[in-house]
């Protein structure tokens, strides 16, 4: 009792301050790219397991229309004890590997809404009231909205970081790179604007520990 | 630059400019001669005179710190000197207690057995009566010569049958007398060996006290050295507060190790109990101050218990009783076994927590390799975590005697440091000031020079109205 008692009063006094960390990762599931959800449940069981007891974590799908709650996938809160967070991080992951097995064997949408996803993923990550916060966008970053999705306003990202993970080339894009680099740059362009912290792309799988690397 | 320009005769040539410029000043440069020298070393005294009061006043600091570290020193001296005493007392008293106590009884013990022994003694000492009176009788007879003559053979010959027969009981007799003599002797010497360890016991316990004796009259040396303040009791007291200053220091670092390992074994359990993710600072997370917290406490406990066990005097406990000291020793040891088995708990938790983790990214990779076997060597770390969890906190708790050592000592040796370091900086101000005065000087020969022309003329002048007079009367002599 009297360690208890001692412990907690370690705890609690002084200012607490938040060091825990929310990234909520988008999977595009649009057209061809849905083929790439194994290599996203890679990431994911990544991210899960350098994640620490207190972090939130959740995964948001990109399709035609993003911008909805029924677009997460899966969410987590992580517990303050190790253990639970374990049990937490293991569900999480059964989950994740329930949804790859479902979406691999599907046909991709038809547009791919990916800034829907990012407002939507900015609102959760703003909610959670981590220290950190990173949206984490597994897409090519070609965005294809139909013409009722409005899209075109600005959004706001202050205090977020972005990482977009695994920008495949098209084949487009091999025929005239230009359009590739001007597609990562509108992108990193349309992030800054938006007030985010930090704009990288990491494309070599391989070297996964740049999603948290701390910049500045 | 320019402003040197503008003063120059000749821009292109400075050096014959300043010489011709230097030639001009000169006759103003000697006119205002005393002024300016007066100017120079009130200028100089200026700076010189509060380097001299701040280095006289840092003497005086290092003085007092001195007189008042001496006072310190014999203070720690004496108190040592006086536990030592005390300890030396504690243990003629437990000698004597413990041997003395029972020198009554010993002593009766050893008088019975000097009087059984005496009593022992007296009887063997015991001689057979003396022999008849017929026996100067029969000694006549016997001096009869045998003749030949059958009657007087006859005659001896009854004579010396009973005489033998009265030998041979006599002799018989005498022999048993030894023997009950041998055998009294005999029963003596269970005695004498007795007695002889009895002896060689209190030989034992006055040999002890003769060597306490001897060492309380060493150690009654110090303090009389230390009343009389002397130059070389001061000299040995800072040798030796150095000398244990400089043992406690590695032995603090050792505690301050164990401390660490201590720490980063209960650091991770503790996130269980805590949060992992709570942070009270910008990098130290509750589960870390927790861990720190618990260890301090641990050690406080630790110098408690060493306190009210009298094995250290850092805290004024003069005013507690005895039955109060005891209590708080009991409660110190109490919640530092209780401290001690949490630590066990968490060792434990570790391991759990480990372990999972480890299932957890074993899973995550999809890993096929197979889980170690949970046989009993697996568990070694687990018993060898459990085990230093139990045993550290004790062992933290003997960090109270190092401790009183380096805090005893460490004021004494930073007190001598602070002298030499005060005593340093007296020492550069005096040099500082004596350079300025130096200085001072040095400008004013160097005007001097700078005026060398009107100055050569002025002692010209000087030496010509001093040999004039004399020519004057010389002549004067001369013509009367």
């Amino acid at each position: 009792m009297l360690v208890a008692a001692l412990a907690w009063f370690a705890a609690g006094c002084g200012p607490q301050a938040s060091h825990s960390q929310a990234i909520y990762m988008l999977v595009d599931t649009s057209g061809t790219y849905a083929k790439e959800v194994g290599k996203a449940e890679l990431v994911i069981r990544y991210i899960l397991g350098n994640l620490n007891p207190g972090d939130t974590f959740a995964v948001g799908r990109v399709k035609s229309r993003s911008f909805s709650e029924k677009d997460i996938v899966a969410k987590v809160s992580l517990s303050k004890d190790p253990l639970q967070a374990n049990a937490q991080k293991k569900a999480f992951s059964e989950q994740i590997a329930k949804f790859s097995k479902a979406t691999s064997g599907n046909q991709g949408s038809r547009y791919t809404d990916i800034t829907g996803g990012v407002l939507q993923a900015a609102e959760f990550l703003n909610e959670a009231g981590a220290r950190r916060k990173t949206i984490v966008i597994f897409s090519d970053m070609q965005e294809d909205l139909d013409q009722q999705t409005v899209r075109d306003f600005p959004i706001k990202l202050n205090g977020i970081g972005l990482v977009a993970l695994n920008v495949t080339k098209l084949s487009a894009d091999n025929m005239d790179p230009r359009r590739y680099l001007e597609r990562i740059e509108r992108w990193e362009r349309k992030a800054r604007t938006a007030g985010a912290t930090d704009w990288r792309v990491v494309n070599d799988m391989e070297h996964l520990e740049r999603v948290f690397e701390k910049r500045g | 630059m320019t402003l040197l320009n503008s003063l120059l005769i000749w821009p292109d040539r400075p050096l014959p400019s300043l010489l011709v410029l230097l030639v001009i000043a000169m006759p103003f440069m000697y006119a205002a001669r005393h002024p300016v020298h007066a100017l120079v070393r009130r200028l100089f005294r200026a700076f010189e005179n509060p380097l001299r009061l701040a280095s006289r006043w840092l003497f005086d600091v290092a003085n007092r710190l001195r007189t008042r570290n001496r006072e310190v020193l014999f203070a720690h001296g004496g108190r040592e000197a006086k536990l030592v005493i005390d300890r030396e007392f504690e243990r003629v008293t437990l000698l004597v207690q413990r041997d003395l106590e029972g020198y009554p009884a010993l002593q009766r013990k050893i008088m019975d057995e000097i009087t059984r022994i005496e009593e022992d003694y007296k009887k063997s000492g015991e001689v057979p009566p003396p022999p008849p009176e017929w026996v100067t009788a029969i000694q006549a007879i016997a001096a009869i010569k045998a003749t030949g003559d059958g009657v007087v053979e006859d005659i001896l010959a009854a004579i010396r049958d009973p005489l033998d027969k009265i030998y041979n009981r006599v002799v018989a007799e005498y022999r048993a007398g030894y023997q009950e003599r041998h055998g009294l002797l005999k029963r003596a010497l269970p005695s004498w060996r007795s007695l002889g360890q009895t002896m060689s016991q209190v030989e034992r316990g006055i040999t002890g006290l003769h060597q306490s004796a001897v060492k309380i009259d060493s150690t009654v040396q110090k303090p009389e050295g230390i009343f009389s303040r002397g130059a070389k009791t001061e000299d040995s007291l800072t040798a030796s507060a150095s000398a244990q200053f400089f043992i406690s220091c590695p032995v603090m670092l050792v505690a301050i190790g164990g401390a660490y390992v201590n720490y980063k074994l209960i650091s991770l359990p503790m996130s269980a109990m805590v949060g992992g993710g709570d942070y009270i600072t910008e990098t130290l997370s509750a589960a870390q101050v927790s861990s720190m917290v618990i260890i301090l406490f641990e050690t406080l406990m630790g110098l408690f218990l060493m306190e009210t066990m009298r094995f250290t005097n850092l805290f004024p406990l003069g005013n507690l009783t005895e039955k109060m000291r005891r209590r708080m020793m009991w409660a110190s040891l109490s919640i530092l076994l209780v401290l001690a088995g949490f630590e066990v708990a968490l060792a434990i938790m570790r391991d759990t927590i480990i372990a999972s983790d480890v299932a957890l990214k074993q899973s995550l990779a999809d890993a096929t390799t197979a889980a170690a076997s949970s046989g009993w060597v697996t568990r070694i770390p687990t018993f060898g975590q459990m085990v230093l969890g139990f045993t550290l906190p004790f062992a933290l708790a003997f960090v109270a005697i190092p401790l009183e050592h380096f805090v005893n000592t460490g004021r004494i040796v930073l007190g001598a440091l602070l002298v030499m370091a005060v005593r340093g900086g007296a020492i550069s101000l005096r040099v500082a000031a004596s350079l300025v005065r130096e200085a001072g000087k040095i400008l004013v020969v160097a005007y001097d020079v700078c005026i060398f022309a009107p100055l050569a003329v002025e002692r010209w002048v000087a030496k010509a109205w001093d040999h004039t007079p004399e020519l004057d009367k010389a002549s004067g002599q001369g013509a009367a």
